[in-house]
């Protein structure tokens, strides 16, 4: 403090004697309201660290005078979301699903509560666009080709017992015998069942194998797939005559099917999701475009 | 010296002492730190900037608390609120206009024609925002009304604040912050009706069964209105307001500002006859100060141009008044470029002072009429028109359409191939519409909707779309892999108003198939 500060000539102000560039900083007095300011956030702070949660201690922070909780907050939150719902989905446990279809509320909110539940449970296997996956197995749920059924009762039924579910008296369950393995058929035979299933189709095919798969498939697998290879849907067992391979539409694919069968399982979602959200699942599978 | 010099460079004086160049640091006399607000007293005055800023007021206010309770008919599905900001519905009513949220741009071009029109009123009239129509200054100019109309003029004024107190000021001075809080809760409960149907929200208010909302809008309008127009004033425009920067930084040697003719007012005196007797030269500044006690903001505009004059002119009107009672010609501060002054300054002083003020220099449309004012005109022009125009063309029926991501296609079991879309047709207008939907290209392909049409798959479907709402649905195309020439495969869906079929909308978008 042994200099006099400098005054700037031209307002008379004192300057605090920094120079950047030849430019003075003035050294005006702040307005008193804006330390009142400052006072008042401080006055703020002190309320709020006595009102709210505010200094880490070892195990937690102090609590607070309001005794407030973030995560107390989140559960009344899920709380009042729950009981906004509530309304709907009684209406929707009392209702059969082709009503609730047919009411458009109720289908719009099924729709998208059962897509969050999909997204929660069934995209591990079946993918978050429900396309399924062929080199896995895992059904495509968007398409009109439908093991256990494609109707909105048929749906929920396999969502509440599962597929070939130990656990589950109703599950889904039927048994493709492995033709191959256990020597039912001989490898040629299985060929020529291949290229004659391959014909219902109308794909690529040896002609003359096929009419010799021809009563073989008539006597092994017309049984469950249906004389024409039209399937099943009662015994899980798939249309042969279209489009769609769960796994693989080729001749090689078809012998290792026939040769020790791949049988895709599915947990029964009963014991973990109340009748209204297997419904709204339902509601959401079957509107994914295939539905019938 | 057998000991070191700790101060070797400390001076001697002749006597052999050593001196110190120290300041008593502890002395009482230290710069403050914080300067608390000097109450100011504007003194009533008459004249045409005055009464222009009558006018303006009177105006701006009326529209400010007079615009949510103008009715437009807008039919059965709309509200008839002519200005209404329909938060909660996402929707903005301007008279004719409405604008829907994506239309935003609109009210971001009214604010470029805001900002633009700033620098247009800067270029040609000066720094005029602050000074006539800015909130701040109306407010506080309404809230010294109301003092000077309870307590009396400047005077009157400074002697109340001066007393102690008594039965008398404590009646004054409640009248006065009594009504300055009326004004501060109509300011803002007149805020909240440009955000709901006024007749209807003033009944809830009243009631009081508005949304909480509105009560702490009121709240928050109300104290910083009774806070920035009645205790603040001069603060928010010298401290708070960044507009003062902004403006010095648009200004140039021919913007017009309030400006004092030093060179006709200097040297002043308050004794000129006497000065005259003695031989002595003086200016036409009788020192009277009347500039100063008028001055809403408190600064003395003989200091020159400043940052916290808001250029009122309350004080060219002042001296105006004075200059014609001593019988000198109007002007001695007036609005004046600063190429204007230097001429009348070097008039001044070359031709000496009365041929400089009987040839003073005054602004006219010379000082408006020039380039920068033509540009900023043509600018704000072309804004308003170019908005104008789109408004004017603008569709009221849009059509969206996103296509699936995942999965991108479906196979069917007969072979054919399935995509997915959502589409959302906007309905822009306060009425019921009907829509032909249809596909455009895409031969073979046909659509069924399980949201709208779910009977055999068709090329087209009509869509009802409820008064000024989006319809989203699901649409399924499929097609025979056969009938697709590329993949992707290009195509439009495309919706045309049913009945007189003005206005019709098309979106491209692909359909997606295995390579």
């Amino acid at each position: 403090m042994s200099e006099k500060k400098p005054i700037d000539e031209p307002t008379g102000t004192e300057t605090t004697g920094h120079v950047w560039d030849g430019i003075r900083e003035l050294n005006t007095p702040l307005p008193r309201w804006w330390l009142w300011l400052f006072y008042a956030t401080i006055i703020w702070a002190v309320g709020y660290m006595v009102l709210y949660p505010s200094i880490p201690l070892l195990s937690q922070g102090t609590p607070g005078l309001l005794g407030y909780s973030s995560r107390e907050a989140l559960q009344d939150d899920l709380i009042r979301v729950s009981e906004s719902r509530s309304e709907l989905d009684s209406q929707i446990a009392s209702a059969s699903l082709p009503d609730i279809a047919a009411n458009p509320t109720l289908a719009d909110y099924a729709r998208r509560s059962g897509a969050s539940t999909f997204k929660l449970a069934c995209v591990q296997c079946h993918g978050s666009g429900a396309a399924g996956s062929q080199e896995l197995g895992y059904p495509n749920l968007n398409d009109d080709a439908w093991l256990w059924g494609g109707t909105l009762d048929d749906i929920y039924a396999t969502i509440t017992h599962g597929v070939r579910n130990e656990t589950d008296a109703d599950t889904r369950t039927s048994l493709m015998p492995a033709y191959g393995e256990l020597g039912l058929l001989s490898s040629k035979q299985i060929s020529e069942v291949a290229d004659y299933v391959l014909s219902l189709s109308g794909k690529d095919h040896d002609a003359a194998a096929a009419a010799a798969g021809a009563p073989i498939f008539e006597a092994q697998c017309a049984a469950c797939h249906g004389a024409d290879g039209g399937g099943n849907p009662s015994l899980g067992a798939p249309r042969l005559n279209d489009a769609i391979w769960l796994y693989g539409g080729t001749h090689d694919a078809i012998v290792a099917q026939v040769t020790r069968p791949r049988m895709g399982v599915m947990p029964a979602w009963s014991p973990h999701f109340d009748d209204a959200t297997r419904k709204k699942l339902a509601i959401y599978v079957h509107s994914l475009g295939g539905g019938q | 010296m057998s000991v070191a010099d700790p101060h070797p460079d400390s001076p001697v004086n002749p006597a052999g002492v050593r001196q110190y160049d120290v300041e008593a640091v502890n002395r009482g006399k230290k710069p403050k730190l914080y300067k608390g607000r000097e109450p100011i007293y504007p003194r009533r005055v008459h004249g045409r900037f005055r009464t222009l800023k009558w006018w303006i007021m009177g105006i701006t206010l009326t529209i400010y608390y007079a615009a949510p309770w103008i009715r437009w008919e807008r039919g059965p599905y709309a509200p008839n609120q002519a200005v209404l900001v329909d938060l909660a519905g996402r929707r903005f009513f301007f008279g004719p206009i409405e604008i829907w949220p994506q239309e935003f741009f609109y009210v971001a071009g009214l604010l470029i024609m805001a900002g633009v029109g700033l620098f247009l009123v800067t270029s040609a009239v000066g720094r005029a925002w602050c000074g006539y129509a800015c909130p701040q200054t109306v407010w506080t100019d309404l809230f010294v009304w109301v003092e000077r109309l309870v307590i009396g003029d400047r005077n009157a004024r400074i002697k109340l604040d001066n007393s102690p107190w008594s039965a008398r000021k404590i009646r004054l001075k409640v009248t006065v912050h009594a009504i300055w809080l009326a004004i501060a809760v109509a300011t803002g409960g007149a805020w909240i009706f440009y955000f709901a149907d006024a007749p209807t929200l003033l009944g809830q208010f009243v009631r009081g069964d508005a949304a909480p909302t509105a009560y702490i809008t009121v709240a928050v309008l109300t104290f910083t209105t009774y806070t920035l127009g009645g205790l603040m004033r001069e603060q928010v425009c010298t401290y708070m307001c960044p507009w003062p920067r902004i403006q010095a930084a648009m200004m140039d040697e021919h913007s017009l500002t309030v400006t004092y003719n030093d060179w006709r007012g200097e040297p002043r005196s308050r004794h000129s006859k006497r000065a005259a007797a003695e031989g002595r030269v003086t200016g036409d500044c009788i020192d009277c100060n009347a500039c100063v006690a008028v001055c809403p903001t408190g600064i003395d505009i003989r200091d020159g141009q400043q940052l916290p004059c808001i250029t009122c002119a309350l004080c060219i009107d002042a001296c105006d008044d004075v200059m014609v009672k001593t019988g000198k010609p109007r002007g001695l501060i007036s609005y004046t470029t600063l190429a204007d002054y230097a001429q009348n300054a070097a008039r001044a002083a070359t031709e000496g002072l009365e041929a400089a003020r009987t040839k003073q220099v005054l602004p006219g449309w010379r000082e408006v009429m020039r380039p920068r004012v033509f540009l900023y005109t043509g600018l704000w022009s072309a804004i308003g028109i170019g908005m104008l125009v789109a408004i004017m063309v603008r569709d009221r029926l849009d059509l969206s359409v996103a296509p699936d991501r995942n999965p991108n296609f479906v196979q069917l079991s007969d072979g054919s191939i399935r995509n997915g879309y959502t589409v959302k047709i906007m309905n822009m207008e306060p009425t019921p519409r009907t829509f032909d939907f249809g596909l455009v290209g895409l031969p073979g392909g046909l659509m069924w909707s399980p949201d709208i049409h779910t009977d055999e798959p068709a090329r087209r479907f009509m869509v009802p779309v409820p008064p000024d709402q989006v319809r989203e649905f699901r649409v399924f195309v499929k097609t025979e892999p056969a009938d697709l020439e590329e993949v992707p495969q290009p195509f439009a869906f495309r919706t045309f108003e049913m009945g007189n079929g003005r206005e019709s909308a098309e979106t491209p978008t692909v359909f997606e198939a295995p390579q």
